[in-house]
């Protein structure tokens, strides 16, 4: 048994090296539209969480705890729910069935958003409740505009809300639940890495599917690394 | 430039701006290769002598299947070749049969290519699928561990065989998750004499049928399985073939249409989307004689025989004789 494993697990890296090297096709598409998939659910999920997480810290108004709790609840959402909602939404026989978007990658942006925005909005929110309110006051006496506090609380809270833009983007890149029942994973139309590792597992090619599971672990490691680096350079900074 | 000073802002620029060519590139990319698309297709119905196949109106048809089309890759030989002859793009949409039954009742499949004979003649008789056509058939064999704790290599049939697994309470692996498979193994418990099937020998996975097998491997177990997802894997898997070759064991694919006037009945909408025209090319296509040649052929080059046997036109009752 343990020399089965060893041998699929070699294979694997084997032709994950060859297939990553010499820009397989498929594999390079599969990548590139994984990419283009999470980061424009990741960018409307920023657009839609950054200024609502503003609006809960700095306003307080009926309903406002309940929002938090309500995201903090998605936090912890889980993709295959997601997808069946969305999926009952979009179908022909959905309330939305006209539209015509199920299994295409339109769906599928709009689960990864759905999946990726309460995280980033709670952890946002988090992050931007943290900072002193004194400091808060002390830029509201020193004569700023709203715009330029609002500019100054991101920019104080910068390094905790890339973490959270990271972390609903990892969220979202890294679930196959959803993807997989919206988009249908269709070759070379709603495919991403994911469900390309399911499929690839199910029809007993675990060399292909090892490779695909590499390229999406060098993914996140890649965002990972980057964020990492940039919160350490602050601290070297401060120990100059 | 105080810009350049400030390392978080540059980062953030800059993935902004990858995000922005991404996207531009998402809708350019899009466009263009929808257009060679019509274009190649255009040019292949061209060169077809004979047939004129103009671009369909509605070229968007959803294919509900079962994952044993897919996991074997007979899809992806026969669905660009329907793709080219006639300038449709087809959604393959994988999933078990008890789902893809559902997709095509509710509307939300054009055409449905699925095994499970009985649950589709419900469908038929409801109004709810037409034009169901024979297209192939495969078999499903009963795998298990080598060593055979219940004997059944001995037994008459798949039915004998099952009574002595249940006798022995020897582990059985189902999967569990309503599929055409599932159905098929349910039907031999039920003529074995158990109703359900239950206790800790046996063991449901609620997953595909790769899946199953795996599970079935590690825990040297018994399984119901078809042939190719079996072929397919069997380097892989500590399973052998225990039993095979018994009537009641073949694996009958059918291809059907939704009705769209059944499904006008609860939703208008639905059934105003149904691409009918679609569906019925793609069940000329799969009874035409061409495609049943390339489904007799399919495998054969990796596996030394065929995964599936070509059966269009034929009569039901007479396979497996």
């Amino acid at each position: 048994m343990r020399v089965i494993f060893l041998d699929t697990v070699f294979e694997g890296l084997e032709k994950a090296f060859v297939l990553i090297f010499s820009l397989d096709r498929e594999v390079l598409s599969i990548t590139i539209f994984t990419l283009k998939i999470t980061g424009t659910a990741t960018i409307i999920s920023i657009a839609i969480a950054l200024p609502l997480a503003l609006l809960l810290t700095l306003r307080d108004f009926p309903g406002r705890r309940f929002i938090i709790s309500l995201a903090n609840l998605g936090m912890g959402l889980p993709p295959t729910v997601v997808g069946l909602w969305v999926s009952l939404m979009l179908w022909r026989s959905g309330p939305f069935g006209k539209l015509g978007i199920m299994y295409t990658p339109a769906a599928m942006v709009i689960a990864q958003t759905v999946i990726s925005t309460p995280i980033i909005l709670a952890l946002s929110t988090a992050a931007l409740q943290q900072i002193d309110k004194k400091l808060r006051w002390h830029i509201m006496a020193l004569g700023a505009t709203p715009l330029q506090m609002l500019f100054l609380m991101l920019k104080e809270a910068r390094y905790s809300l890339m973490a959270a833009i990271m972390a609903g983007f990892g969220g979202a890149i890294s679930e196959v639940g959803a993807s997989m029942m919206v988009g249908g994973n269709i070759q070379g139309y709603t495919r991403v890495l994911t469900t390309a590792i399911v499929l690839e597992t199910s029809r007993g090619h675990f060399d292909m599917a090892l490779a695909l599971s590499f390229i999406l672990i060098l993914l996140a490691y890649a965002a990972t690394l980057w964020l990492t680096l940039l919160q350490q350079r602050r601290y070297r900074n401060v120990y100059y | 430039m105080r810009f350049f000073k400030k390392p978080w802002l540059l980062a953030s620029a800059m993935l902004v701006l990858v995000f922005a060519v991404f996207l531009s590139g998402c809708g350019g990319k899009g466009a263009k290769s929808a257009q060679t698309e019509a274009s190649t297709s255009g040019s292949g119905a061209a060169n077809q002598e004979g047939s004129t196949a103009p671009a369909p109106e509605n070229r968007e048809l959803i294919l509900s299947t079962t994952t044993s089309t897919q996991d074997s890759g007979l899809l992806d030989v026969l669905i660009p070749l329907f793709e080219k002859n006639t300038g449709y793009r087809v959604k393959p949409i994988a999933v078990g049969t008890g789902q893809a039954l559902a997709m095509g009742e509710k509307g939300d499949a054009d055409v449905m290519l699925v095994h499970a004979p009985e649950s589709e003649m419900a469908l038929v008789e409801k109004g709810a699928a037409i034009n169901r056509q024979l297209v192939m058939h495969n078999d499903f064999i009963i795998v298990g561990p080598a060593s055979d704790p219940a004997g059944i290599r001995n037994a008459q049939d798949s039915v004998d065989a099952f009574k002595a697994i249940a006798e022995k309470q020897a582990l059985f692996v189902s999967r569990g998750d309503d599929s055409g498979t599932n159905k098929k193994e349910l039907e031999i418990w039920k003529k074995a004499g158990i109703e359900k099937p239950e206790g800790k020998w046996y063991q449901s996975t609620g997953q595909g049928m790769g899946a199953t097998l795996d599970v079935a491997s590690e825990k040297a177990a018994y399984t119901l399985t078809d042939r190719g997802t079996y072929l397919a894997k069997k380097e892989k898997l500590q399973l052998e073939i225990l039993k095979e070759g018994d009537p009641s064991l073949l694996n009958i694919y059918h291809v059907m249409q939704t009705n769209p006037d059944y499904v006008k009945k609860t939703n208008p909408n639905a059934a105003r989307m149904i691409n009918a025209e679609g569906a019925k090319a793609f069940v000329d296509f799969m009874v035409d004689e061409k495609t049943q040649k390339i489904i007799g052929e399919f495998g054969k080059d990796k596996f030394g025989q065929p995964l599936f046997f070509p059966d269009a036109g034929k009569d039901e009752s007479s396979l497996g004789k």
